[in-house]
C-alpha cells in the first residue's frame, strides 16, 4: 500500500525512541492498545516542576502508520504544557501525516497515549501540580 | 539481482520465457489466431489442434483423459463451476455440503452463496498443523451430503492435505469430492487415475503460466455432472461456454508440459533454497513456523516474528516482495483467517510473513533477503515495547492498558 512521504520519513528515522525510568517522579508513563488489535504504544513524558513536558520517549508495536504517529506525537508534545498535550486531537496528526481513511484508527491510539501519559503524571503529583496546568 | 527481490511465488509467478514464446505464436495475423470453434477453414482447424494439444498436456501431468479437462478463466472460475455446478445439478438429492475453514476465498465465497440459497454447509476446522484429516471428513458426512471440497495445498502456509485418503472416504459414501489444486499442480504428483477425486481446479499463473486461464477436471468414470455457470455457444461439452483463447490455453499447456519434465528436479532445488532461508533465520529469537513442518510444499515458509508487527516489517523490508498475515495488509483490517483457524493468537497472526520461493529464485536472493530481514527485525524490536518487556521478563498478559 502506498504511504505518504511523511509516514515513510518518520518510520525510517524514528525519532525519540527509548525508555525513561518510570519510577522517576517527573515521568508520566502509559501503555495503550493491545497486541490483539495489532497496535501497542508506550509513551513516556518527563515534566518539569512548572508543568512543561521537557522530554518524551516512545516505543511502538504496530503498522507503519502507527509508528509514524508515535514518532510525530513524541516530537509534538515536547515543549508543551500538560493541558495542551492532553487536549491534542488525533485529527490534527492524521492531517499532518496525510493518512488514508483506513489508517485513521492508528491516530486514535496516539491521542489515547498522550492523555493517558498526562493522567499518569498528574496522578503521581495529585497534590503538587500548580493550578491551571 | 532485480529489486525488490521477489519472494511471493504463492501470489503469482512470472511467465516462463518458453511459455511466452508459445503464446506469442498465437496472436498475430501470421500466427495461429483463428477461433478454435471455426469448423469451416484452416485458421479454425489449426487453432483447434493447438488447443487440443494443450488439453493433452494438461491431462498428461495429472494422469487424466483429455476429455475430462474443461478450460476456464482460472481456478476461481473452476471452483465456482465445480461447487455451484454440482450443488445445483444434484440439489434434489440433498442439501448438505462440506468444506474447510481455510479454503481459498473462491471456495468459501461460493459456499457462502449456496448457504444463502438454502444449502447447509459444514466448515471443518484444521488441526494446529493446518491439516484436515480424512477422519474429520468421514465424521461430517451425512445421508444428504452432496459434495466435499478440500484444498490440496493451502495458499498461506503451504501445507498438504491427504486428498487420496479423503477421496477414498468420499467414494465409499458416494459423495462427490472436489479439490482446489491451484497451489499444488506442477509442484507435487497428482494422479487422477489413482486418486478418487471427482473435480479438480487448476490455475496457470501459479506455475509460471499466464494469468486469466485455468481448468477444471471433471471425472468421466464414474460420471460427474454439473450445471454450467457460463451459458452461450455450448463450448466444453456444454459445461463452459465462451470462445477458447488459443494463446492462453497454449500457454497453460506448455507450463504443464514443462512441469511434467522438470517438476521433481525443480522442487528439490527450491526446497534447498527454502531450507537456506529457514536456517539463516535460526539466530533470531522468538520465531515460529506456521503450519505443518513436514507436510508442506518445498517453496513455502510462513513465519511469525514475535513482538514485531507484520505490516511494519514489510515496510522495513522494502527491498523484498513478500506478504503478511497482518490485518494492516488485508483489505478488511482483520488478521489472516487461515492463521486464526490454526489457533494462532491475533498477535502472532499480525506478526507473520509468508515467503515463497520459485523457479527464478537463487541463493544470492535468499542471502540478500536474510541480511535485510535481520536488520529489519532488530530495528523493529528496538522500537517495540513488547520486546523490551519480554527481555525484562515481564509477563505481557498481566499488563493493564488503557483501552482505545
Amino acid at each position: 500500500m502506498a504511504c505518504s512521504d511523511k509516514v515513510v520519513d518518520h518510520y525510517d528515522n524514528a525519532r525519540i525512541v527509548g525508555k525513561m525510568d518510570n519510577k522517576d517522579d517527573s515521568v508520566g508513563t502509559c501503555m495503550v492498545g493491545a497486541p490483539a488489535c495489532g497496535d501497542v504504544m508506550r509513551l513516556q513524558i518527563k515534566v518539569t516542576a512548572a508543568g512543561i513536558i521537557e522530554d518524551a520517549k516512545f516505543k511502538t508495536y504496530g503498522c507503519g502508520s502507527a509508528m509514524a504517529f508515535s514518532s510525530m506525537l513524541a516530537e509534538w508534545v515536547k515543549g508543551r504544557r500538560l493541558d495542551e498535550a492532553a487536549s491534542i486531537k488525533n485529527a490534527e496528526i492524521a492531517v499532518e501525516l496525510a493518512l488514508p481513511p483506513v489508517k485513521i484508527h492508528c491516530s486514535g491510539l496516539a491521542e489515547d497515549a498522550t492523555k493517558a501519559a498526562v493522567k499518569d503524571f498528574r496522578e503521581k503529583h495529585a497534590a503538587d501540580v500548580p493550578a491551571g496546568v | 539481482m532485480k529489486l525488490p527481490i521477489y519472494l511471493d511465488y504463492a501470489a503469482t509467478t512470472p511467465v516462463d520465457p518458453r511459455v511466452a514464446q508459445k503464446m506469442s505464436e498465437c496472436l498475430l495475423a501470421e500466427g495461429n489466431f483463428g477461433n478454435p470453434a471455426s469448423r469451416s477453414h484452416k485458421y479454425g482447424w489449426e487453432a483447434e489442434e493447438a488447443v487440443e494439444l494443450a488439453r493433452r498436456q494438461v491431462a498428461d501431468l495429472i494422469n487424466a483423459d483429455p476429455r475430462e479437462i474443461v478450460w476456464t478463466s482460472g481456478a476461481t472460475e473452476s471452483d465456482n463451476l465445480a461447487i455451484k455446478g454440482v450443488a445445483h445439478f444434484y440439489k434434489t438429492k440433498g442439501k448438505h455440503l462440506i468444506t474447510s475453514k481455510i479454503e481459498h476465498k473462491a471456495v468459501l465465497d461460493s459456499f457462502g452463496h449456496l448457504e444463502r440459497e438454502g444449502f447447509e454447509v459444514t466448515y471443518l476446522s484444521p488441526g494446529s498443523d493446518g491439516i484436515v484429516t480424512p477422519e474429520q471428513v468421514d465424521e461430517a458426512i451425512r445421508e444428504d451430503t452432496l459434495l466435499v471440497s478440500i484444498m490440496h495445498v493451502n495458499n498461506e502456509i503451504g501445507v498438504i492435505n491427504d486428498i487420496a485418503a479423503i477421496g477414498e472416504v468420499c467414494r465409499a459414501k458416494k459423495v462427490i469430492f472436489h479439490v482446489d489444486a491451484a497451489q499444488s499442480s506442477g509442484k507435487i504428483d497428482i494422479d487422477l487415475e489413482a486418486m478418487k477425486v471427482d473435480l479438480m481446479s487448476f490455475s496457470a499463473h501459479k506455475m509460471c503460466g499466464p494469468k486469466g486461464v485455468g481448468a477444471l477436471y471433471v471425472r468421466r468414470k464414474p460420471r460427474v455432472r454439473l450445471e454450467a455457470q457460463m451459458h452461450g455457444g455450448g463450448h466444453e461439452r456444454g459445461m463452459r461456454s465462451g470462445t477458447l483463447a488459443t494463446h492462453q490455453l497454449v500457454g497453460m499447456g506448455e507450463c504443464f508440459r514443462i512441469a511434467q519434465e522438470e517438476m521433481h528436479v525443480e522442487q528439490e532445488r527450491i526446497g534447498k533454497l527454502r531450507e537456506r532461508l529457514w536456517l539463516g533465520l535460526q539466530d533470531i529469537e522468538e520465531i515460529y513456523i506456521n503450519g505443518s513442518v513436514d507436510k508442506r510444499l518445498p517453496g513455502f515458509l510462513n513465519v511469525s516474528f514475535n513482538f514485531v508487527e507484520g505490516e511494519s516489517l514489510i515496510m522495513s523490508l522494502s527491498d523484498l516482495a513478500v506478504s503478511s498475515g497482518s490485518a494492516c495488509t488485508s483489505a478488511s483490517l482483520e488478521p489472516s483467517y487461515v492463521l486464526r483457524a490454526l489457533g494462532l493468537s491475533d498477535e502472532m497472526a499480525h506478526s507473520s510473513l509468508r515467503f515463497s520461493v520459485g523457479r527464478f529464485t537463487d541463493e544470492a536472493d535468499v542471502d540478500y533477503a536474510l541480511d535485510k530481514i535481520h536488520q529489519a527485525v532488530n530495528k523493529l524490536r528496538e522500537l517495540s515495547p513488547l520486546w523490551g518487556m519480554f527481555k525484562d521478563g515481564v509477563d505481557l498478559d498481566s499488563i493493564e492498558r488503557a483501552t482505545h
